[in-house]
């Protein structure tokens, strides 16, 4: 058997915080073949991240390697010198990073800084323009020698992330340790950046670290997958045979949290994995997993289990594994008697009804149209869900709809039957109550200075006009009855977890009896057994008071799971429009085609990956015709290319409740589509 | 980048501008009679007409100023109310004395703050870097003229190392013979002042350290130093020239106290005179001078500041 190309021998890593050692690997070992892809998995704060940095001998300040080896090719990067690290890193280990933009120095131009690894290695000023130059050719940036020119904050972050692709691989590494490489990218600019990596893989055979928190990426892009749990490696095994026979409960309760295609709202709770992930460096007796496993018993909480093999190359760290696959499942019962409306409207039919949104914004003289006409309605107790990749208006249309950005004079947006003023400090009280958000970022919307209790208070009494006393106890039952435990009320937001913080952001957005939440991404900065939690707690509160949601989100699947109707946007146009099932399942609109395949499944199902070509144009500039026509996968072969080109097609009802806004007719789609 | 600098250039002039227009006033509001103060109290009605005849203080406020500013554009400065003579003898010659102690003052404090900053960021939290943040905080909040008496009699009268006095005699020495006198003065400058760069340089460095593009210099196998000189230096020192700059008035103002102390004949010494005298021709051009170096160099910081980050030089290309 050949020497594997990177091996972790009991590695042991520990954070010093406050003058006491956290450990954050324990006795982790795995190994790495020449040429192979090997996924590591894992919620946030189980130690990914560190093992990945690891791989490159690379810890944070306060980081020490307290036992184990780090070999690479045999060789012990734990003793070697910082020098010989150095030369290592330089010409045989890469790395690439989870963002991108801020990966990549501001103040030099990128060709300068791919130009380094060439002059580092010794080769000369001009010998490694020409090297850049090739470097970029390879990960197929078009017109590299502008972008060779161009700063970091020039780089969209796909264009970013090949920049520093081509970086790590400039000096032909043997071993890529790739950390989160995706995440944060929209999903098509993913979908291309992993096709890159695995065609680029294929040329040059180079073994990779693959950390990703998303399960299918992992399956689509690793070999074997290892799963992380409070920084030890719990399972083990092909990535085919992790995700579809799991054999221990963490990784059981992971796949399951996911809502996957199918699943609804309407009909399916999501599982959840009870308790929360255990706090950096806590000390265990037994398994890391017994306090949240349900099929722990005394001997897991006192014993620690070793690795046991349970199939060709399949092991796992659990003395109950065969019971795994079928434990029992996790549904949290409904949250019930949440009691949130102080007043109860019933409302009947559309709730929500806006024409002609419009949004121009005024960029350096010229006149940027970033939201075009868009009409929808949201019914009482609906949600309908925004989807788009960056820049196609999303943002901006929920701020219209708040308030908080002024839409043009053309729009009209009625609430109950009541017209909205386009901007907030016209609104009266009712309507600001009545409309509410939740935000991506759970930790920038809570004021850090105040308590849990004043944040919700504050809301109630600014939307409902209780006063103090009142507030405060309105306040402690939603948090109450949003599961925020009654011992937190007077805690800082910075001493809850994110699916916490989370629930109190959603208390405050529904202190003042809402109409209508927009949820701005509410999930994406949660790990999935999190997630989870949050989803049904949505839908529970929707259940009760008939509350409407517009859900931004960009991970298709949860939009699936939470959306009655979805609204798919391009360029500040409303593309497809229609029940939630009938957008995902097609015949679709060729731009939500495209979307939709490119999401890499968890079950590993190949999907024929539509592309789009190129990158999304500038609104200052859209294209004439059909504003998809340049990068649309269906319209070469449609018979209707001429009418593309020259003439913006209407959102038309192509079937009942299902518009589209495209010249293709919907039965020509249908036949394609199929292929 | 020209429309940059035409538009920094004419929001320079416009600021000196008002700055002209305020201490018109200022000075004119003052209680107490110009002409009076001059000539002292024996002064008969008739000389106190003659004199505001002679300095236009006879005419309407609005004329005065009207023709102040008309006389400063043709760069006349006026004429000192003291000695009857043009302003811009007694205040040019001072302020080429002033800008050398100036100079050497911030050829001393720039590098020396910066370098402090960068030694404290790269030892952060040991005993270096508490030195340097703790003895540099402590020097800042000692005045600088309290700082000049100590070193006077510190290194000039116990010691002898240096002169007592910041100008030379007359005749004696060449250039170098200047300087070696202007060493101390700078010395109490680059007390108050080092603690406050330094401090702003190692956040600077500190922030650049943890930055994920240091993160990404070190992992393309650059060793610490190297990847500290190519990657962290540049992006700390944004911070650090926009602070600097700012000091510039600071240093303007402690160049009173320092040039007193050591009896340098620079601007501050003409200024203060100019105050104990009444000698209003001479302080309304002296500070119309001092608000012209510091647009001057807050203008240098700018450009600086946009060359040096792209980001801004992007928005301003555009």
């Amino acid at each position: 058997m050949s020497t594997p190309t990177l091996e972790l021998r009991n590695l042991e890593v520990a954070y010093t915080v406050r003058g006491i050692d956290r450990e954050v690997l324990r006795n982790i070992s795995l190994s790495i073949e020449p040429g192979e892809a090997y996924g590591l998995v894992g919620e946030s704060g189980c130690g990914k991240s560190t093992a990945a940095y690891a791989a490159m001998r690379y810890l944070p300040r306060n980081g020490k390697i307290t036992g184990g080896s780090i070999l690479f090719e045999g060789r012990d990067m734990v003793t070697m010198s910082d020098g010989e690290v150095s030369q290592l890193r330089n010409s045989v280990i890469s790395m690439v990073y989870q963002n991108p933009v801020a990966a990549l120095n501001p103040t030099i131009r990128v060709g300068d800084q791919v130009a380094e690894v060439f002059e580092l290695a010794g080769k000369s000023k001009s010998e490694a323009k020409k090297l850049t130059l090739e470097a970029l050719v390879r990960v197929k940036i078009a017109d590299p020698e502008k972008v060779m020119r161009r700063y970091a904050h020039q780089l969209s972050g796909g264009m970013a992330q090949r920049v520093v692709i081509a970086m790590a691989l400039a000096s032909n590494p043997r071993l890529l340790v790739m950390d989160e490489p995706t995440t944060g990218l929209d999903a098509t600019v993913e979908a291309e950046v992993l096709d890159l990596v695995r065609e680029l893989r294929r040329e040059t055979g180079t073994a990779v670290l693959f950390i990703s928190h998303n399960l299918g990426v992992i399956r689509h892009m690793c070999d074997r997958v290892g799963v992380l749990y409070a920084g030890a490696l719990v399972e083990q095994g092909t990535t085919a045979d992790i995700l579809s026979n799991p054999q221990h409960p963490y990784t059981v309760g992971l796949l399951r949290c996911i809502p996957r295609g199918g699943l609804h709202k309407n009909t399916d709770r999501l599982e959840t994995i009870p308790g929360s992930p255990p706090p950096l460096g806590m000390h265990f007796d037994g398994c890391v997993f017994a306090s949240r496993c349900t099929l722990a018993d005394d001997r897991c909480r006192t014993e620690k289990p070793e690795m046991i093999t349970v199939g060709e190359s399949h092991i796992t760290r659990c003395f109950h594994h065969e019971q795994a696959p079928t434990m029992a499942r996790n549904i949290e019962g409904a949250s019930q008697g949440l009691s949130i409306r102080t007043k109860h409207t019933n409302p009947t039919g559309d709730l929500l009804q806006i024409d002609h949104l419009s949004k121009i914004f005024n960029q350096d003289g010229n006149k940027v149209q970033v939201v075009n006409d868009v009409a929808l309605h949201v019914a009482a107790g609906e949600t309908l869900g925004l989807v788009g990749e960056s820049g196609s208006g999303k943002t901006t249309i929920a701020k219209m709809i708040l308030g908080l950005t002024a839409s043009e004079s053309s729009t009209t947006m009625v609430l109950s039957g009541k017209k909205l003023a386009r901007t907030l400090n016209k609104r009266d009280v009712a309507d600001v109550g009545a409309l509410q958000i939740v935000f991506q970022n759970p930790d920038q919307a809570l004021n850090r200075r105040h308590s849990v209790t004043r944040i919700v208070s504050r809301a109630v009494e600014r939307l409902s006009g209780l006063n103090h006393n009142e507030s405060d106890n309105r306040a402690h039952e939603l948090l109450s009855g949003m599961r925020v435990d009654a011992s937190l009320h007077n805690a800082r937001p910075a001493q809850l977890s994110g699916g916490l913080k989370q629930r109190v952001a959603i208390s405050r957005a529904f202190a003042g009896s809402p109409n209508l939440v927009v949820c701005d991404e509410p999930t994406s900065a949660l790990d999935v057994s999190v997630q989870a939690t949050i989803l049904n707690l949505l839908v529970d509160l929707q259940k009760q008071d008939d509350t409407s949601y517009l859900f931004i989100s960009h991970d298709l699947g949860v939009v699936r799971y939470i959306s009655d109707r979805i609204a798919v946007l391009y360029l500040g146009r409303v593309m497809e429009l229609g029940a939630a099932e009938t957008v995902f399942n097609g015949p679709h609109h060729p731009y939500t085609e495209a979307l939709v395949s490119s999401v890499p499944a968890i079950d590993g199902s190949q999907r024929v990956r539509i592309r789009l070509e190129g990158d999304v144009p500038s609104p200052a500039n859209p294209p004439t015709g059909c504003v998809l026509n340049p990068r649309c996968p269906r319209m070469a072969g449609s018979g209707v290319e001429g009418l593309c080109t020259t003439v913006e097609p209407e959102l038309k009802e192509v079937e009942p409740g299902h518009f589209m806004r495209c010249h293709i007719p919907l039965d020509q789609l249908r036949v394609t589509q199929q292929k | 980048m020209k429309s940059f600098l035409a538009k920094r250039l004419g929001l320079s002039v416009l600021t000196v501008g008002l700055a002209a227009i305020i201490v018109f006033f200022m000075t004119h509001v003052l209680p107490g009679d110009v002409a009076r103060q001059s000539l002292g109290r024996q002064a008969t009605p008739e000389d106190v007409a003659a004199f505001n005849k002679l300095y236009g203080l006879d005419q309407p406020i609005l004329n005065q100023l009207f023709r102040w500013i008309k006389e400063l554009l043709s760069g006349n400065l006026g004429v000192s109310m003291s000695t009857s003579r043009p302003v811009s003898v007694t205040l040019i010659p001072a302020l080429g004395y002033s800008a050398r102690l100036a100079a050497v003052a911030f050829v001393l404090i720039v590098p020396l703050s910066i370098a402090g900053g960068i030694i404290a960021a790269m030892n952060r939290g040991k005993k270096v870097d508490r030195a340097i943040t703790v003895g540099g905080l402590s020097a800042a909040v000692i005045p600088e003229f309290v700082w000049a008496v100590v070193l006077l009699l510190l290194f000039g009268v116990v010691f002898r190392i240096f002169p007592i006095s910041a100008m030379p005699d007359e005749g004696a020495g060449g250039f170098l013979q200047s300087i070696w006198h202007l060493i101390l003065p700078s010395i109490a400058l680059f007390l108050v002042l080092f603690g406050y760069i330094a401090r702003i340089t190692r956040a600077g460095v500190i922030e650049a350290l943890d930055s994920d593009y240091m993160r990404t210099a070190v992992l393309k196998g650059y060793s610490r130093r190297k990847a500290v000189t190519n990657h962290v230096l540049r992006n700390a020192m944004l911070p650090t020239i926009a602070v600097v700059a700012s000091q510039i008035p600071y240093l303007i103002g402690g160049l009173v106290a320092v040039e007193i102390v050591f009896n340098y004949r620079g601007f501050g010494t003409v200024l203060l005179t100019a105050v104990g005298g009444r000698d209003y021709a001479v302080l309304q051009s002296g500070v119309i001078l001092t608000s012209v170096v510091i647009v001057v160099f807050q203008l240098i910081a700018d450009v600086l500041f946009a060359v040096l980050n792209p980001r801004i030089r992007q928005r301003i290309s555009e």
